[in-house]
Parts: structure tokens; C-alpha cells; sequence
């Protein structure tokens, strides 16, 4: 608790506070509904959560994969295309998953045993996936940057009597208390950790750096696929070119924001998707529409992306040997 | 003969990472049921086959070869400056502003609306550069999030305030006193080519033959001998950024002020769009040297005038050369590969 009540702690959280009063007097101002702002927020929370909490155990390991972007675009697409082809959205978020967690193994592979730059990596990924999705797209639709799946493959969410929700949002909820758990009370937690601080330690130990580091990479690349899949099927609807708009890298801010804690960057999400999940809301709402041209409206996350990372950075303690290549003496 | 090795030897990972790059592109392209060989034999002819086809890929070439310098001299002074993307929008608005909306006289008019756009992209670059030495943001997330509010800023600049009465597609065309001479008649390479060239030769002349130079490339390589030897990082860093934000600006406003027929911006950002991202490939083909990359950007440029004869001769769709330039990327941050390729050779010539 340290962490969040030190005196400057104390005051950066009072200021988190006094704005959320200050979004939410303008909201009742201006007659826009609660319940629909914590839906969309819920739902912009799910992908930045999962992206940022696999992550977290990804640099407490020792890697950066900052190509979480280019996983979330591909894994939207191509998880789409398998919700089609079975007729079935679940397979299609499982498909997400499963290559999500295919391209982590390639980046890990790469990052430990090609002793890869991994920002490059990170870079190349990212750019590979803004030439390769439209391309996909095109040669599988025929149309360009945009498609929508039949109706029946999309997850509808599940209906409680205060708000609908997703499934796959209380599955990212589950997740961030089992990824803490596994973490701070596990032995493999201990050795993630170890692998990302003092990684000489773990191979004196009998543990295999190399194998640690890469699972914490297959776990991030996984649940940043499944992220990337719940976009299109269960959020949008339908994909287009652009669809993770940033995500990948607002995910990285709620991680850096976190201090590498899944936990917190369950927390941190949930604000950032707020500060979305409001955007959407007030950008389509026709009386604020007149007043305030919606592209103004749609910087809104970026910017408060920004100030809540300058704010909490400070905080963040990063592991010993992130980022770099393990190599025995 | 030593030199010319040396020199070989430095141009070795770019060459591999080539290769890997257009063979995994052309296995994708064959995956998808395209013929690959004819693909690439339209993206070769498309791009160098005839003078007119060659002036387009220099013309591609020039905003590149700027971006390029944006991430090159961050990399140089250690930073992942990922930002040109951004600061190209804001040059290309900022020379629309000063193209359109003012009056001077033909000489002055392009160089002023050249500058507005270099300062308009350095402008830019400031905020991830305080953000980075004030708050120690790390210019990988500051320069992405700034990229998307230069994306919604400007778009609505174009749509809301710019926007060409009666054709709200594109904003104002600069006037004819702001646009650079066209080179070759027909196509879009204007004179615009020589002052990105300039540029990048004064990158280099800056990196090489100045104090500021010397200590961004100390800080680059070695950033605790940098400190131990008096060098203030704060102010590297904030250099390279700034030059990095003019490099990007210039390209930005190149796109405007010096390519017909539009000299606007779309209301979509079409015309500008990737050209940021596209410099990190650039960037590292040309191994971050100013000169390399200026090779290196006739190749990527090559790549995207290409890509879109490519696209209509065999239909395959010309993004998929965004594609190719990732997987050259992926190869060259693994040095691995050319160490492999390397034993590989060596293992042969024992052999013989």
C-alpha cells in the first residue's frame, strides 16, 4: 500500500480523483448515461488489460516487446477470418489467442536466441502488420480496410439487470488476480522475476533463462491476441485496417504507469478505457456533437494517456537486465 | 581494396535482410494464390523500367529519405524516436498554411513555407523531448500518442478550417509562387529532391565535423563514458529530437510544396499517411547514416512506386510492401542471421 499512499502518491491520486468528479459532474450536465459510459469503458479496458497485464509478466522476465501493436492488428484480422470459417466467434477469439501466442514465440526465439534488438523487433512487427493486414484483408474480402462479419459469429456480451458485459471482460478481470497470484506466490513467479533481475542466478540455480524468458514472451503474445480478436468479435463488430488505433502502445503506457504490476495495470486500464469509453461516448452524442468537432474529442485518450504516464512514470522500477540478451560468462 | 571490403562487409546486413524480406513477402504473395515472380518482375519494371517510372520513385523517395534522418539521429544519440509519423502531419499542415494563406513573392514564398513546415515538425518533436528529459516518458509510447493527436488535430484542421471550398476532399493548393519546379515534365519529381538531399548531406556534415555531433554520437554509443566525459545527455537528447522534428517537418511540407498535381493535403491524410513509419525501414536499411540512407530511400521508394504497378498489373495489393519493409526490419534487428549467413561462408570457402 506503500505504493499508492506515499505523501506525493497521496496527491497524485487526489488529482486522479478530482478529475473523475469533474468527468462525471459533466456527464450528468450533460444528460449523457452512466451506465452506457461504464459499458464502453469496460469494453475499452478488456484489450488494454490483457495486452498490458501478459506484458507485465513479459518485462518482468526480461523482454520488451513493444510490437504489441502489430499482434493486436494481425490477431484481430485473422481472428475474424477463423470466426467465419467455423461459423463461430469463440473459435475465433481462440484463434487470436493461439496466433498471438505464435508470433510471442517468434519474438522470444528471436530476442534470446538471435540476441535480437528487441525495440527493432518490436518496430519490425509492428510494421509488418500495417502492410500485412490490408493485404489480408484484400486478398480475403476482396474489399479494402473494411469488413463486417455476419452477425451470427459475433459474441454477444452477457446481460446482467445494472449493464451487459463481456464475457471475455470477467475472464480479464479473473485473470489480473491469477496473474498476481502466479507471479508473487508461485514458484515460476519467482523465477520470472529472476530471469528479468538477476538472470545468472537463475542459471546457476538449473533454471534455463532462455525457456523462462521465452514463456513470459508466449504469454504476452497470447493474451495480447486474445485482446486483439475480442476487438472485431466482441467490441466493434467489424474490422478496419487501422482497428487497434494506438492500443498496443496505450497498453505499454498502462504498464509503464502499473510498475510491471498486473494488478495495477488492471486499475490503469480501466481508467484509460474510461477516458475512451467516455470519448466514444461524447463524440457521437449529437448535442455535443455541435460544440466540439468529434476529431478533438477522439484525442482525448492520447492526451490523458500522456499526462497519466508523466505523472506515474516516476514510480516505475524496471528488472536489471530488460532488454537485454542473456549471455553466459 | 581493404577499404572496399570493410565496406562490403558493413553493406552485408542490409543485403541479407533484403533478401529474407522479399522472399517471405514472396511466399505470402504465393500462400495467397499470386504469382510472386510476376509480381516482382512488375514491382522491378514499375519502379526503374523507364524514366518517367524512375522519376516517380525518386519522388517517393524524398519523404523517406527525410523520416529516415527523424529516426536515424535519434538512434544515433540512443533514442527510439518514432515520432516522424506526427511531425510530418504538422509540417504538411504547416506548409498549407503557408502556402495557401499567405502572399510573397515566387523565391521567398517556397523557402518561407519550406521553413514553416520544418518548424512546424520540430514544434512537434518538443513535447516527447521534455516529456523524455523531464519526466523520463519513454519516447516509444510519448511519440505514438503524439502521432495520434497530430493525426485528429490536423485532420480537422483540413476538413474544418482548410478545407477547398467545393471540394472538401483536399484542403488549398499552395500557391504556384510556393511550389518548388517540376523536374521531369509529367511526373512528380520537383526540385524539392535537392533540398532533401542537402539535408541529409548537412545531417552528415553536422555529425561529422561538429563538437554537438561528436558528443550525440558519444552519448549513442556509450552513454556512461558520455557522462564521466561532461556531456549533458539532457541536451543530446533534445537535439536530436529537434532535428529529427525539422527532418520530418521538410518532409511533410515536401509532400505539399513539392508534389503535383494536388500540392494539398487530403481531408483523409492519404497523401501523408506511413510516410513516418516508412523512414524507421529506411532508416535501418541505410545502417542510420545519412548517406546510406539516402540509398536506402530509392529502395524504399522503389518499393512503394512499384507496389502500386505491382497492384495493377497483377493485384496484388500494393500494401503488402508496408509488409515486406516490416520483415526487412524483423531480419535486420537479429544479428544472428548474418552471423549465420557469415559461418555459412566461411564453412564454404573451406570447403572449396
Amino acid at each position: 500500500m506503500t505504493l499508492l499512499l506515499g505523501r506525493r502518491g497521496f496527491f497524485k491520486w487526489l488529482a486522479v480523483a478530482a478529475s473523475l468528479a469533474i468527468v462525471l459532474l459533466s456527464i450528468k450536465r450533460f444528460g449523457l448515461s452512466p451506465t452506457s459510459i461504464l459499458e464502453a469503458s469496460l469494453l475499452a479496458m478488456t484489450p488494454l488489460a490483457l495486452a498490458a497485464m501478459g506484458e507485465s509478466i513479459n518485462e518482468r522476465a526480461g523482454l520488451v516487446n513493444i510490437g504489441l501493436e502489430g499482434i493486436f492488428l494481425i490477431t484481430a484480422a485473422l481472428g475474424v477470418w477463423f470466426a467465419e470459417v467455423t461459423g463461430n466467434g469463440w473459435i475465433g477469439l481462440l484463434a487470436g489467442t493461439v496466433i498471438g501466442g505464435l508470433i510471442g514465440l517468434i519474438f522470444g526465439i528471436l530476442s534470446v536466441y538471435g540476441k535480437a534488438d528487441q525495440i527493432i523487433l518490436g518496430i519490425g512487427i509492428n510494421m509488418f502488420a500495417i502492410g500485412f493486414v490490408p493485404f489480408f484483408m484484400m486478398a480475403e474480402w476482396a474489399f479494402p480496410g473494411i469488413h463486417i462479419p455476419p452477425r451470427e459469429v459475433l459474441i454477444t456480451p452477457i446481460y446482467t439487470p445494472f449493464i451487459k458485459i463481456s464475457h471475455i471482460t470477467i475472464l480479464t478481470i479473473i485473470l489480473a488476480f491469477a496473474l498476481h497470484y502466479l507471479l508473487h506466490k508461485t514458484p515460476l513467479g519467482l523465477r520470472i522475476k529472476a530471469a528479468g533481475e538477476m538472470p545468472e542466478a537463475l542459471d546457476v540455480a538449473g533454471v534455463s533463462v532462455e525457456k523462462t524468458r521465452i514463456l513470459g514472451a508466449v504469454i504476452s503474445g497470447a493474451l495480447t491476441g486474445l485482446g486483439g480478436a475480442f476487438m472485431p468479435l466482441a467490441w466493434f463488430g467489424g474490422i478496419v485496417k487501422e482497428i487497434s488505433a494506438g492500443r498496443g502502445f496505450i497498453a505499454l503506457a498502462v504498464l509503464v504507469s502499473a510498475g510491471l504490476e498486473p494488478l495495477l495495470a488492471l486499475g490503469f486500464a480501466f481508467l484509460f478505457g474510461f477516458a475512451e469509453g467516455l470519448a466514444f461516448s461524447v463524440a457521437v452524442d449529437p448535442y455535443i456533437k455541435e460544440i466540439v468537432p468529434y476529431h478533438l474529442v477522439l484525442m482525448i485518450p492520447y492526451i490523458i494517456t500522456l499526462v497519466t504516464v508523466a505523472i506515474f512514470v516516476g514510480k516505475a522500477r524496471f528488472p536489471k537486465a530488460i532488454g537485454q540478451p542473456y549471455r553466459r560468462e | 581494396m581493404e577499404k572496399l571490403k570493410r565496406f562490403l562487409e558493413e553493406l552485408l546486413p542490409s543485403a541479407v535482410a533484403l533478401v529474407i524480406g522479399l522472399l517471405v513477402g514472396g511466399i505470402l504473395m504465393y500462400a495467397y494464390g499470386y504469382d510472386a515472380l510476376a509480381a516482382y518482375k512488375a514491382l522491378f519494371l514499375g519502379s526503374f523500367g523507364s524514366l518517367y517510372d524512375f522519376s516517380e520513385t525518386l519522388s517517393f523517395a524524398i519523404p523517406v529519405m527525410l523520416t529516415g534522418i527523424t529516426f536515424a539521429i535519434g538512434v544515433r544519440a540512443g533514442l527510439f524516436n518514432i515520432g516522424a509519423e506526427g511531425q510530418l502531419y504538422m509540417g504538411a499542415i504547416g506548409a498549407v498554411i503557408a502556402g495557401a494563406l499567405v502572399q510573397l513573392p515566387p523565391l521567398i514564398h517556397v523557402a518561407f513555407a519550406t521553413l514553416v513546415a520544418m518548424l512546424f515538425g520540430m514544434a512537434w518533436s518538443i513535447g516527447p523531448a521534455l516529456l523524455k528529459v523531464k519526466r523520463g516518458v519513454h519516447e516509444v509510447i510519448s511519440t505514438i500518442m503524439f502521432n495520434w493527436i497530430a493525426f485528429y488535430f490536423v485532420m480537422y484542421l483540413a476538413q474544418y478550417h482548410l478545407a477547398e471550398p467545393g471540394r472538401a476532399e483536399k484542403t488549398y493548393s499552395v500557391l504556384e509562387t510556393a511550389r518548388y519546379s517540376i523536374l521531369v515534365e509529367g511526373t512528380s519529381l520537383t526540385s524539392v529532391l535537392f533540398v532533401a538531399i542537402a539535408f541529409n548531406i548537412a545531417v552528415y556534415m553536422f555529425l561529422a565535423l561538429t563538437k554537438m555531433g561528436f558528443e550525440l554520437r558519444v552519448y549513442g554509443t556509450n552513454p556512461d563514458a558520455a557522462r564521466y566525459a561532461g556531456i549533458s545527455d539532457k541536451k543530446v537528447m533534445l537535439v536530436s529530437f529537434l532535428i529529427g522534428g525539422l527532418a520530418a517537418g521538410l518532409a511533410g511540407g515536401s509532400q505539399i510544396l513539392g508534389r503535383p498535381p494536388t500540392w494539398a493535403l487530403y481531408g483523409t491524410m492519404g497523401n501523408v499517411m506511413n510516410l513516418g513509419f516508412d523512414g524507421i525501414g529506411v532508416a535501418l536499411i541505410g545502417r542510420n547514416h545519412p548517406l546510406g540512407i539516402i540509398v536506402a530511400s530509392i529502395f524504399i521508394g522503389a518499393l512503394k512506386h512499384g507496389g502500386r504497378y505491382m497492384e495493377y498489373q497483377v493485384g496484388v495489393y500494393s500494401e503488402l510492401v508496408e509488409a515486406i519493409t516490416g520483415l526487412i526490419i524483423i531480419a535486420l534487428a537479429v544479428p544472428e542471421i548474418v552471423e549465420m549467413v557469415k559461418r555459412w561462408r566461411v564453412r564454404r570457402r573451406v570447403k572449396i
